[in-house]
């Protein structure tokens, strides 16, 4: 099986889908002549032309006004918001026509956002959020946040098979860093079922995207003291696999969660609730969140390493936990 | 008839690994009205000493626990009668019901008896396996009986013969003699024996090693004597020289990490932030508390100094809670005030060093000049002892911290805070 990063993935992912289905369609800014302000996109409108990669306004609600209609006329708009940021931009369009679309109107709207999002290279606070938690709370919108370029390219497929508008955070540190084998054929990976990263017996470690190669070395650290922490990447956030959490947390009964986004309201918050409300007997300990701080995110490198979660923030975490 | 109900008093639990607490002094008479919220008695435990209020208005009617008596968390300790609700009078045979009787005395904040918090897994499992939690050991956060404790155990018992009563530690034998001639008896202070326990724990547990500096505070003293109206008047603070050796220990210590450290088994954890300890002595030398100032990474000079007055300020006047005294990473000590100017502190446990800050002493000093012409000057002297836990700190590794802390203070600039 080939290796290909994390951005080489979506990229393949985004050819086999046009090919596949000439509904299918990109739009956003610099999609086209440019090739995406990531590159994702580069050779698409060579291969397929200007009417499936349109070079759009800069206006996210144009761009996610645009793929609702198209996608309501029966089109399957693959829209890519330069900045997961800038999604605020869109709200309307996003959350009071595509995600009611169906409610109000039967009417199904197959749509996906590509939303570049996280930190760590010293973007700040208009280009470094991960907002994926706000649009959990939305009813009608799919949420999905890969981790590998595996889970990239199949999850990729799932969401241009879906009827709903689906939310696809694809994490920019990962881009270029991480690197997987990916079938060349075409696959689908089902939305809300975890992948579990690695098994372990004394602590369950849940989180997704970037910040699963944080709790994996973290775990590591554990392991050379005994500790063997269970890390489940959750992939997809709406719908998210309680089943997989439950049944973890069951085995372990303690449980730390880990995000990139805020600590208050973030989806962390929500993964507790749940487990309180349906596994409160099996607890051993309190359940722990490590999530950034309630600030928007600082260009500083140095700030920013202290408020993105790091290694040792969570080793410390994970050690404090199992000696409860 | 009033409906009056009975409302127990009881030892409070004071912080997770407190067990017992003692009485040390009624505020209240039997027979007295008390508020709710009143400070209703004083007692003292191996953390903090602190007033408890009463749980509700009434009558102290009963006082169950005597001053001086140390009993169990959760033991009832008084006895409060309330007046119930006015009765409403009723006419006779208007009404056919029968009498409300009174209402049963309900245990206020009653917990269970001198044991850790038991979790929703340990309780569901030894409900479904009958497990005495008494019975089982507890290796977690200050001895909580853990999952793996209740299942360990349930495995052992089901494998190993009935216990054996046989197994357990006789009590210590306490000799008893009435004290001879002119010397008085008087029983150890729940505080004092405390103390003792965790003095001799830490000599028993680190490997104790010491090395002395000296400070020439030239600086620190112009310094201080400029700032400290100014802090006083603007401000009311107080500024001390252990304000300015807090700020140098807490600046050095980020390079010097295992020092703000502690040992967990083989593991050696090195903290993220500074719990920075600082021991305050009470009623006039015979006590002693070391309440932590949070996060004193974050505090400026200005900062720190108010904290150190908060934490000593609220010491002495047994104002401080149980978290007050929990998580610290490092300690400082001052005996200095008196004249000292050696000491050999002991480690306060889990850390792994202990800095004291002595007597700042005049003394007379070689300094040389940038041409190295020597020539002997009249200093402010200040030595600093730091006892460090051999076992993780190696000699190198404490006196480059130390250098680093002296050349910190040596070197305070006026534009520093």
């Amino acid at each position: 099986m080939p290796e290909k990063t994390y951005l080489q993935a979506i990229s393949d992912g985004l050819r086999q889908e046009m090919h596949r289905d000439e509904r299918v369609f990109v739009l956003g800014e610099d999609v086209g002549v440019y090739g995406g302000a990531f590159k994702v996109t580069v050779g698409l409108l060579e291969e397929f032309g200007p009417w499936r990669v349109i070079d759009a306004p800069l206006s996210e609600i144009a761009i996610v006004g645009g793929a609702t209609g198209s996608a309501l006329m029966g089109l399957r708009p693959i829209a890519e918001l330069q900045f997961s940021d800038f999604v605020s931009c869109a709200w309307d369009q996003l959350v009071t026509v595509a995600a009611k679309q169906h409610f109000r109107a039967g009417t199904p709207v197959p749509m996906v956002l590509r939303l570049p999002s996280g930190g760590g290279f010293s973007g700040g606070p208009f280009h470094s959020q991960s907002p994926e938690s706000a649009f959990t709370h939305v009813p009608g919108l799919k949420v999905v946040c890969p981790a590998t370029p595996h889970d990239a390219k199949g999850l990729l497929a799932t969401a241009v098979d879906d009827p709903n508008p689906v939310l696809y955070f694809e994490h920019k540190h990962l881009y270029r860093r991480i690197k997987g084998e990916v079938p060349d054929e075409r696959y689908t990976i089902p939305f809300g079922k975890a992948r579990i990263e690695r098994a372990g017996d004394d602590i369950t470690l849940v989180t997704w995207g970037a910040m699963v190669y944080t709790a994996a070395e973290a775990a590591d650290e554990l392991q050379t003291g005994g500790v063997s922490v269970e890390i489940i990447d959750l992939r997809t956030l709406q719908p998210w696999d309680k089943q997989a959490v439950l049944e973890s947390v069951s085995k372990t009964s303690k449980l730390l969660i880990l995000h990139e986004d805020t600590r208050t309201s973030g989806f962390g918050a929500e993964i507790a609730a749940q487990v309180v409300e349906e596994a409160f007997e099996q607890l051993d300990a309190p359940i722990r969140r490590i999530a950034a701080p309630d600030t928007p995110i600082p260009f500083s490198p140095q700030l920013e390493k202290a408020y993105i979660p790091q290694v040792e923030d969570v080793a410390s975490a994970l050690r404090e936990l199992a000696a409860y | 008839m009033a409906t009056q109900t009975q409302i127990e008093v009881v030892m409070p639990q004071m912080g997770v690994s407190v067990s017992e607490g003692t009485i040390v002094k009624w505020l209240k008479r039997e027979g007295q009205q008390v508020l709710a919220d009143e400070p209703l008695l004083e007692i003292s435990t191996d953390k903090v000493d602190t007033e408890v209020p009463s749980p509700a208005d009434g009558i102290l009617t009963s006082i169950v626990t005597l001053e001086g008596e140390t009993v169990a968390v959760g033991t009832t300790i008084a006895l409060i009668t309330t007046a119930g609700e006015a009765p409403v009078e009723q006419e006779p045979g208007s009404t056919t019901s029968a009498p409300i009787p009174p209402a049963s005395p309900e245990p206020v904040a009653a917990q269970p008896a001198d044991r850790a918090f038991v979790s929703p897994v340990v309780a569901r499992i030894a409900a479904e396996h009958s497990v005495d939690l008494q019975r089982v050991s507890g290796s977690g956060h200050g001895g909580r009986v853990t999952k793996k404790d209740v299942l360990a155990h349930i495995a052992t018992a089901k494998t190993s013969q009935p216990e054996a009563a046989a197994n357990e530690p006789l009590p210590a034998p306490v000799t008893s003699s009435a004290p001879s001639g002119g010397d008085r008896l008087e029983p150890m202070s729940q505080m004092r024996r405390s103390i003792a326990e965790h003095m001799r724990r830490s000599l028993d547990t680190a490997a104790h090693a010491t090395t002395v500096f000296e400070v020439d505070m030239s600086n620190v003293v112009a310094i201080r004597s400029r700032l400290k109206p100014e802090f006083l008047e603007r401000h009311g603070v107080r500024l001390t020289y252990l304000a300015f050796v807090a700020r140098a220990t807490v600046e050095a210590l980020r390079n010097w990490p295992w020092l703000n450290a502690e040992i967990r088994g083989h593991e050696i954890v090195t903290h993220s932030y500074i719990n920075l300890c600082i021991a305050v002595a009470v009623d006039g030398g015979k006590g002693l508390v070391v309440p932590a100032i949070r996060n004193a990474e974050g505090l400026n000079l200005l900062g720190m100094a108010r904290a150190i007055q908060d934490v000593g300020d609220r010491a002495r006047s047994k104002q401080l809670t149980p978290e007050d005294v929990q998580g610290g990473t490092f300690t400082l000590t001052n005996p200095g005030g008196h004249g000292s100017v050696v000491g050999t502190p002991i480690i306060n446990q889990p850390q792994v060093a202990i800095l004291d800050t002595e007597a700042l002493v005049k003394r007379p000093v070689v300094i040389s000049d940038d041409k190295g012409v020597d020539a002997i000057s009249v200093r402010p002297i200040m030595n600093l002892c730091l006892s460090f836990d051999h076992r993780l700190i190696d000699g190198a590794y404490a006196v480059q911290f130390m250098a680093e802390v002296r050349r910190s203070l040596e070197s305070w600039g006026e534009e520093r805070y």
